[in-house]
């Protein structure tokens, strides 16, 4: 009988309604996403051009500083050797394309993940709406968002950028939240009671304090971000997850062994870097960053000099 | 009265989102605090407080935890808004003051001393002493002058550099009051300052602090849980109990008049050696003759005392004209020093 079988009819058309809506939002409102993707474009282009274009060891070299200045003379040592062998493994073109794609997208979850953390720690309500949002963000799988993105913004980095920015959002500002919230009440008290102004507190005293947990939070981001990297490849995004991408369809086991690695590590690379940016000055002994590390050898110089 | 400093008047203060509601029913029923917690949900913090605090004295708040004075003090500087009541402070009134005005009041008027320190862990004593500046915009090399001054008050110059957690407690609580006098403040509040240090360091800060506001003339509003530190510090108390002020009075009044059980259960521990004065306990003469162990009129137990260790034949108290005013037993005297 045909109603023990009823489920046999598609009765809710629930694929068709959001192909509709799609293809309704995709006329009329391209230019929209068009626009959105002018800035991501520009930084993009940017670092991608600057990284690829200067010579390798000079970039080299920048990584190493960079990474010794934030963390010591051994975490230098441990990224000259990481980055090393990833030009010797004949993925250095790739690894800086997808390190540009990777700092763009920090750049832009940080410009926009801090203060809508900001906002979410001193609004209740904003927070209450906020949170379901970002939950979705995390745990829809990103392969459901490929299509539509791709639908509004085309192929590409640019494209990459903005879904791995989609996905990787979120940490940065849930401890952004936890962070300013986390603050102690007397310290924020203790602000106001000598005149400062509600933008005074916060600049002065609750992000200061909040700096640890929410650069916890940006490097949760960045690692999110290069889990990204394979499966964005999939909107003909290049660098190394498109090596490990083609040696899947290829059956290329060598080029996906080398894209992995090459990501692995980057991935160590700018993990520890972006972990000991976070670490604050009270836990380095109250240094100033610039009294350490290559610039606080460049500076003893010059006073000596 | 125009000596005096701060003044409060029917402040009442209910926290909870149906304060207004929960404050109507005070009111009208004359509902306690804990009825006013289970009928609206709401915490009465302050009940009906009016004080008033005289140009450069101590005046201190004494209760048990949760009595309210962390809750009142802050009404001064209105850290926390008042449900109703009025507040004045250096003759200005705070509880209708914008922004703004409540600001700088707070700038430059008013000074303030937390229990746990409150100091900023990641600035420099100087730059949390300089705090109150900075936000004014003073130039960094004045700030700088001005931390330097009030840290050396306080036997710290030299720490100008470094950090709060390379101090110990002591230390940190007179960065904290560094910190509270710094601007030149008229007016200190200061929220169990020496609390939560131990006793013997405690006791050299209120010397010091002593000391420091003898010669400074601030008005000082001063919370404690000690009524032993209360009557050291204060030359005014305001005992609470659920939010309301049950009596105020100097230390002397208090412990030889105790209003009632609540401050009477307080009272019963505290030595009045150093308290009770000759004028207090002393009787009528009668018609009797002056001896010749004579004490003045504000004479302490103590002194009284140290006269009936040869014999306890009576001492006479002299008034400053030079007149016999009375006189006290030996009996009296005991009475007086057990309460
Ligand atoms: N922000 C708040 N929200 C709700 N209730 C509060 C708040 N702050 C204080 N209370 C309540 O107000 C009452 C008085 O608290 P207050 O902190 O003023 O007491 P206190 O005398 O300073 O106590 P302590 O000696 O423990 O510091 C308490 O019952 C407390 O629960
Ligand atoms: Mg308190």
């Amino acid at each position: 009988m045909e109603l023990w079988n009823i489920f046999d009819t598609e009765w809710v058309p629930v694929g068709a309604w959001v192909e509709s809506l799609l293809q309704w939002v995709v006329a009329n409102f391209r230019f929209i996403f068009q626009a959105i993707k002018v800035p991501f474009d520009i930084v993009l282009t940017g670092l991608e051009d600057g990284l690829t274009q200067a010579p390798d060891l000079l970039i080299l070299a920048l990584i190493v500083l960079v990474a010794w200045q934030a963390g010591g003379r051994r975490l230098g040592l441990i990224s000259l050797a990481c980055m090393t062998a990833i030009g010797l493994m004949g993925a250095w073109e790739e690894s800086m394309t997808t390190l540009s794609i990777v700092l763009t997208c920090v750049v832009f979850c940080s410009l926009i993940g801090i203060p809508l953390g900001v906002i979410a720690a001193k609004n209740d309500r904003f927070w209450m709406i906020l949170q379901p949002l970002l939950d979705l963000m995390q745990t829809i799988p990103s392969f459901v968002y490929l299509v539509p993105i791709v639908m509004l913004f085309s192929i590409g980095n640019v494209s990459g950028v903005i879904v791995t920015f989609i996905y990787a959002l979120p940490p940065v500002v849930r401890l952004t939240n936890l962070g300013i919230r986390q603050v102690r009440a007397d310290m924020v008290e203790a602000a106001r009671a000598f005149g400062a102004s509600n933008r005074q507190t916060l600049y002065k005293v609750e992000l200061p304090l909040a700096m640890p947990t929410i650069m916890a939070g940006v490097n949760q981001t960045i690692m999110m971000a290069l889990s990204m990297v394979v499966v964005s490849s999939m909107i003909s995004v290049t660098g190394l997850g498109q090596m490990v991408l083609r040696g899947i369809g290829r059956l290329d086991m060598g080029l996906a062994t080398v894209g992995g690695l090459g990501i692995v590590f980057l991935a160590i690379v700018i993990d520890r870097t972006s972990q000991s940016f976070g670490i604050s000055a009270r836990d380095r002994g109250h240094k100033k960053w610039y009294e350490t590390g290559p610039v606080g050898a460049v500076r003893g110089l010059m006073k000596k000099g | 009265m125009s000596d005096v400093q701060i003044e409060c008047r029917d402040l009442w203060k209910i926290y909870g989102r149906r304060a207004d509601e929960a404050m109507k029913a005070v009111l009208a029923e004359g509902l306690s605090k804990e009825e006013v917690r289970d009928r609206y949900d709401c915490v009465l913090g302050v009940r009906d407080a009016t004080f008033s605090v005289n140009k450069g004295e101590i005046f201190c708040i004494m209760g048990l935890s949760g009595s309210g004075k962390s809750t009142l003090v802050r009404h001064v500087n209105r850290l926390i808004e008042p449900t109703s009541g009025e507040i004045h402070v250096a003759s200005q009134r705070v509880d209708t003051m914008n922004e703004s005005q409540l600001r700088q009041l707070r700038a430059e008027t008013i000074g303030m001393v937390f229990q746990h320190m409150a100091l900023w862990p990641h600035r420099t004593l100087g730059d949390n002493v300089g705090f109150g500046l900075e936000v004014r915009g003073v130039a960094p090399e004045q700030r700088r002058e001005a931390s330097l001054k009030a840290l050396e008050a306080m036997d710290l110059g030299g720490w100008i550099d470094h950090y709060p957690d390379q101090l110990s407690g002591g230390m940190q609580q007179r960065v904290g009051l560094a910190r509270a006098l710094a601007a030149d403040p008229e007016i200190l509040l200061m929220d169990e300052p020496f609390s939560a240090l131990d006793p013997l360091i405690r006791r050299q800060l209120q010397d010091q602090f002593l000391d420091l506001s003898a010669h400074m003339d601030k008005t000082t509003l001063f919370i404690t849980h000690d009524l032993d530190e209360a009557i050291r510090m204060g030359d005014h108390i305001a005992i609470m109990n659920d939010g309301e002020i049950v009596q105020i009075g100097t230390p002397e009044e208090i412990v030889t008049n105790p209003k009632d059980d609540y401050v009477a259960e307080f009272v019963k521990g505290i030595s009045r050696v150093g308290l009770v004065r000759a004028e207090t306990i002393m009787d009528r003469l009668d018609g009797r003759d002056a001896t010749t162990k004579q004490v003045q009129l504000d004479a302490e137990l103590g002194e009284i005392i140290e006269h009936f260790m040869e014999d306890q034949t009576p001492v006479t108290v002299m008034s400053p004209d030079g007149s016999a005013a009375g006189q006290i037993t030996i009996k009296s005297a005991l009475t007086a020093l057990r309460g």
